[in-house]
């Protein structure tokens, strides 16, 4: 009895995934929620389980292939083994079995003329037409989603022509974009602009990896902040005596108290929450013609793992305490290592606080995690002569950047912002005190 | 080395051949390897072809005798089998010579003799009276189709005990003829001789015929093919066959055991299925993986688990169909050309050429039932149809199911005169993944038995205009 396995909602604003490893082959049997195919969304790696017990008998759409929120992975036999395996004495002829493509084993991409994994040429959903079968093996070959392809056939399904026309466009977009040609400035830049070739010695030594999803989101993300919001850079420096005072002296007692490390984070989290209560605008989004102010703080802190960086966001930071903020940083760092971030972690954020410091940045100019308006570059901390009371001292000191949008943050409020940080930050009793 | 190819096909059946044929016209270097003198593998020499052969001409043998008198023509028809194996014998030569003919159009190598794997990359064909020969390739397809499925204890000797084989070439028309399996082979040989003259009595362990088939459709089929005076004995099983004289005597048993029954017989037809062909292949020294069913055991591809070493249609999982094979030849055939290679196992027909004729494709009411799918039915009998009333082949019906909600069509059942012809229209359209208002809205000849489709369509909706 055939079951499909079909991909899982993903979280609000995901609506396709690629799809990794599977961790089953055809013919293999599974346990009913046993995890057997992975799919890289926008934000997170989820693991599908299985709907059932049984014998894992197709899959559909191999590791690479893109799919939509529902769409068929692959198929599950629960059922037990047809009956004519228990026939042998007078059982029938060659009558058709019921799953064909049974216990073929799994893809292995092996052969050097392998064409591309079709990503969205299968059916999607119940009710939507499937490519007919002649532009569905052209979409195969040329690596094209159903969404990629209008379709002009009844119902909207996508005919040869369709098909033929989308790779001419997609060829005739290269050779502009090739040529050099200027493209209006509201035309996107084509996704595959044609690259130069390389010298013929240099391109045997060069290494052509797909990017996943994540990293291809991370660069789309990225490219938009950039090209939406008129973004720019504020510096301040911080001087962290007190707050490394204040650490030597109780992290003892804290980590004994809570069994997480008193780290920095949750000092900048708690002056980010402060300052961003009293510059509202920071805080802020802009939708359409108006201003979102969000009376909510939800701070996302970057974590760096090495499937790239991602925001998991600490909500209502403004009623965490401080061995909270830790436990959940600890926590998320952890989690993102190992790929089991949920994209619900991930969305919703207010603000951003990214820490280079860790690797050892002096100076950055983060880039915005769009829709917001804010974020928060930390750096490292070093050891600088300053002039205190008219003695040259050294201080440790870390440069603070703030990037904001400046269609919405006047520069008097990001600056602002960045003061009230940094003095919260050298003092702070201000914190505890909310002064 | 004799020969250095693209690819090497080992067996020249439906699968085989055009696997190579397809692989030629896409500019690779070609060689198919055959261990029979002639081409087209079982299909063509030993099964589909002759079989159809015969089907057709004792039809016509039954028609004579019994419904032209009724059609106004007087006619008093005597049987020549010996002439009937002859238009058979014409009709394989026709289509074998025709393969031949292709293959040496197509500029591929044929050599005859057994194949067997060597190395990866390398075949030795050993030949009658003549050294043996070694080619290399850079891929290999094994096409070598299936034998008949034997049941231990029972020798066939392909005279009183036959196979299918046997049954195509009897000399004389048995008076009893038994046969063991209810499944698409036993009903159509079952057929032929019943029509020829035999009492045919068909075994079957399983409580139905056609195991697989649409249980409402087999059901039908069954009740016509009693009418016809073919008898079946279900859930039983033949446990003993002894020769008696020109007799043979048959045990039968209860399937759930007890007391057995003996039954004379004049030839015993075992027709209990097919089993993969690769004696000889040398597949254990290469190191192939096979499943427990000692099917080769192949990926999406059909790349077995030796680099370059290909496998396609009866020696792989799936329905022993000869359209099947020819469609996983051509995927292969295409992958190897760097195009996309893929076979829709849900829109294989199926045919059986009894009289009426089944054809399905798709999804059985079964099936839909275990999957949990909300499914309509649409069913359209032959006795309303106009083409089938001034035939007088109002016999069967079309069924179609589809999606409850979507309307998509999911499986289509055709019992009549000409199901084999009719099922294509409805694989066609199961391909384009089209809806039961889609095929309802599409113009249907009159008076064909191709309206009894379209109203089947229509009456998804309740709306079928001729019931």
């Amino acid at each position: 009895m055939p079951i499909e396995i079909k991909v899982p909602a993903l979280g609000e604003s995901v609506t396709e995934a690629t799809v990794g490893q599977w961790f089953k082959q055809q013919g293999d049997a599974v346990a009913a929620d046993e995890p057997i195919v992975e799919l890289e969304t926008d934000k997170v790696t989820v693991e599908v389980p299985a709907p059932s017990a049984g014998v894992l008998t197709e899959i559909k759409v191999p590791q690479g292939g893109t799919v939509a929120v529902g769409a068929v992975l692959g198929a599950i036999d629960s059922g037990p083994a047809r009956a004519d395996a228990a026939t042998p004495k007078a059982a029938a002829g060659p009558t058709p079995a019921p799953a064909p493509h049974a216990q073929k084993s799994a893809a292995q991409p092996a052969a050097p003329a392998a064409p591309k994994p079709s990503p969205a040429a299968e059916p999607v959903g119940d009710g939507a037409m499937p490519p007919a079968p002649a532009a569905r093996k052209i979409m195969a070959e040329e690596g094209l989603s159903a969404a990629e392809v209008a379709g002009s056939g009844r119902r909207g399904q996508i005919l040869k022509e369709d098909a033929e026309a989308a790779v001419a466009r997609r060829a005739a977009d290269q050779a502009a974009a090739a040529a050099g040609k200027t493209l209006p400035a509201s035309m996107p830049v084509p996704a595959h602009a044609l690259r130069a070739p390389s010298g013929p010695n240099d391109a045997a030594r060069e290494e052509r990896v797909r990017m996943t999803r994540l990293r291809q989101t991370i660069a789309r993300r990225l490219k938009e902040a950039q090209t939406t919001a008129a973004m720019l850079t504020t510096f301040n420096d911080v001087d962290m005596s007190a707050i490394m005072k204040l650490r030597a002296e109780y992290k003892e007692l804290f980590e004994k108290r809570y069994h997480v490390k008193l780290g920095f984070m949750a000092f900048f989290v708690k002056a980010c929450v402060q300052a961003l209560r009293e510059v509202p605008a920071v805080n802020a989004e802009i939708d359409g013609e108006d201003i979102i102010y969000k009376n909510y703080y939800h701070i996302g802190v970057a974590v760096g793992s090495d499937r790239g960086l991602v925001v998991p966001v600490l909500r209502e930071a403004d009623r965490l305490s401080f061995a909270e903020i830790e436990q959940a940083i600890a926590d998320f760092g952890r989690r993102a290592r190992e790929g089991k971030l949920s994209i619900e972690e991930m969305q919703g954020g207010t603000f951003t606080i990214s820490n280079g410091g860790v690797y050892g940045s002096l100076l950055s100019t983060p880039i915005l995690n769009a829709p917001q308006s804010g974020i928060l570059g930390m750096h490292r901390i070093e050891d600088r002569a300053v002039v205190r009371n008219g003695q040259i001292v050294a201080r440790p000191i870390m440069n603070l950047a703030l990037s904001y949008d400046h269609r919405l943050v006047d520069g008097r409020e990001a600056v602002t912002f960045l003061v009230r940080v940094k003095e919260f930050l050298e003092d702070p009793q201000r914190l505890v005190l909310e002064l | 080395m004799a020969g250095s190819y693209d690819l090497i096909v080992i067996g020249t059946g439906p699968g085989g051949y055009v696997c190579a044929i397809r692989a030629a016209q896409l500019g690779l270097k070609v060689a198919v390897i055959e261990k029979r003198a002639t081409h087209g593998g079982t299909c063509l020499n030993i099964g589909c072809i002759p079989s159809k052969a015969l089907l057709h001409a004792s039809e016509r043998y039954e028609e004579a005798r019994h419904h032209l008198a009724g059609m106004g023509i007087e006619v008093a028809p005597k049987l020549n089998l010996a002439g009937m194996q002859a238009f058979k014998d014409q009709g394989v030569k026709g289509n074998v010579d025709g393969v031949a003919y292709l293959l040496k159009k197509n500029k591929i190598e044929v050599f005859h003799g057994l194949g067997t794997l060597q190395a990866p990359g390398r075949v030795k064909v050993a030949r009658d009276g003549a050294a043996p020969e070694q080619l290399e390739a850079r891929s290999i397809v094994i096409a070598t189709g299936s034998d008949v499925a034997r049941l231990p204890g029972i020798d066939i000797d392909e005279e009183s005990v036959v196979s299918s084989t046997g049954a195509l070439s009897l000399p004389q028309v048995p008076k009893r003829l038994l046969i063991i399996g209810a499944g698409v082979i036993g009903l159509e040989l079952g057929s032929v001789w019943r029509r020829l003259g035999s009492e045919v009595l068909t075994v079957e362990f399983l409580d139905r015929i056609l195991p697989g088939t649409d249980a409402e459709v087999a059901r039908s089929l069954q009740r016509l093919l009693m009418k016809q005076g073919m008898s079946f004995k279900l859930s039983s099983k033949v446990t003993q066959i002894t020769k008696n004289g020109a007799q043979q005597k048959v045990m039968i048993e209860p399937a759930a055991g007890g007391a057995p029954i003996g039954v004379e017989a004049d030839v015993v037809l075992v027709a209990v299925g097919r089993v993969p062909y690769t004696d000889g292949l040398g597949l254990e020294a290469a190191g192939v993986q096979l499943d427990n069913k000692k099917r080769i055991v192949v990926d999406a591809r059909y790349q077995t688990n030796v680099a370059g070493l290909y496998a396609i249609g009866d020696v792989i999982a799936g329905p022993m169909l000869a359209h099947k094979a020819e469609e996983e030849g051509i995927a292969v055939a295409e992958t190897l050309a760097g195009q996309a290679g893929h076979v829709n196992y849900d829109a294989i027909p199926n045919v059986i050429y009894t009289f009426p004729e089944v054809a399905t494709v798709g999804k059985s009411e079964e099936e839909l039932k275990a999957a949990n799918v909300a499914y309509k039915v649409g069913k359209y009998p032959f006795t309303a149809n106009a083409r089938a009333k001034v035939n007088k082949t109002t016999d069967g019906f079309v069924k179609i199911l589809a999606d409850a909600g979507s309307d998509r069509i999911l499986g289509v059942h055709i019992i009549a005169a000409a199901a084999s012809e009719m099922i294509a229209e409805a694989t066609a359209i199961l391909e384009f993944g089209g809806s039961a208002e889609d095929l309802a809205r599409t113009c249907h000849p009159h008076p064909t038995l191709t309206e009894a489709v379209k109203e089947a369509a229509l009456a998804v909706d309740k709306r079928a205009i001729h019931a």
